[in-house]
């Protein structure tokens, strides 16, 4: 089962990078990217078997710092909306030149 | 029986990860959000780690993305279905780069996999810890002995996490 595995963990990972790119929406760019997240967190379950329960115990971590990684986002996505009333990343030009 | 449902779940998590990038309203790329995860937990399962299902479950389908949901709630875009993709330059640059990604991938589980099962070994590298210390056991042993400053230092990471989304979403005075 672990080739079956690794081949839907990449195919999830390349959507969600084909989701980073294309929407413009900033909530769903984030939600593309715990998709990545949880396309990585795959691969390392499927070797855990073969290689040791360390495999795991990075998963748990990886899960840990997501949630501390949405909960700050989403807290600059909140903030930024108060400023730009949007959340279509095209109006978020303060730091392009 | 193990691989019919490996495929149904793997089905179910790749439509699911086909609607996040798709569909128009957030609130419905947060359901087939909350699907994938679903379904990679019942993955986790058919992988023996059963901890890691319940914990994504938990955490990541019941914590997070409620989260998400109370943010998109928040800033009232529950019912914006106009469509937000980008234009047709960077719908080329995108499927290019993922086009170019999935055929790198593809390359090297075509000519990485062929041995690698045998390479690597039976497969059972865990199943003496989950016999011996149960499902949760053979992960906390590790986590709380050898990654126990790893461990501590997540702690502190949530706790700051936690400060800084305060200090950043209140309102300005």
């Amino acid at each position: 089962m672990l080739a079956e595995s690794l081949v839907v963990a990449g195919l999830i990972f390349v959507i969600g990078t084909l989701g980073v790119i294309v929407r413009r929406n900033v909530i769903i760019m984030f939600l593309c990217i715990e998709l990545q997240l949880n396309a990585v967190n795959l691969t390392f379950v499927a070797f855990s078997r073969f290689v040791g329960i360390e495999g795991q115990i990075f998963v748990f971590f990886v899960i840990a710092v997501a949630a501390a990684e949405a909960a700050v986002g989403l807290a600059i996505i909140i903030s930024i909306f108060r400023h730009y009333e949007t959340v279509d990343v095209n109006n978020f030009n303060l730091l392009k030149w | 029986m193990t691989e019919v449902l490996f495929f149904i779940f793997a089905a179910v998590a790749l439509g699911g990860a086909v609607g996040v990038v798709m569909s128009p309203s957030p609130v419905a790329s947060l359901l087939f959000m909350v699907t994938t995860l679903a379904s990679t937990a019942g993955i986790f399962v058919l992988l023996e780690a059963h901890f890691l299902a319940a914990v994504q479950i938990m955490v990541y389908a019941g914590a997070i993305m409620v989260l998400f949901l109370f943010v998109i709630m928040l800033l009232n875009l529950g019912h914006e279905y106009q469509r937000d993709t980008r234009g047709i330059v960077a719908m080329i640059i995108g499927f290019a780069v993922t086009g170019g990604m999935g055929g790198l991938l593809a390359w090297q589980l075509g000519s990485g996999t062929s041995g690698l099962e045998t390479n690597l070994g039976p497969g059972d590298a865990i199943d003496a810890a989950l016999r011996e210390h149960g499902a949760v056991g053979a992960i906390a042993r590790p986590l709380f002995t050898e990654y126990v400053v790893p461990f501590e230092l997540t702690g502190i990471l949530l706790l700051v996490a936690i400060v800084g989304a305060l200090v950043l979403a209140k309102k300005a005075s």
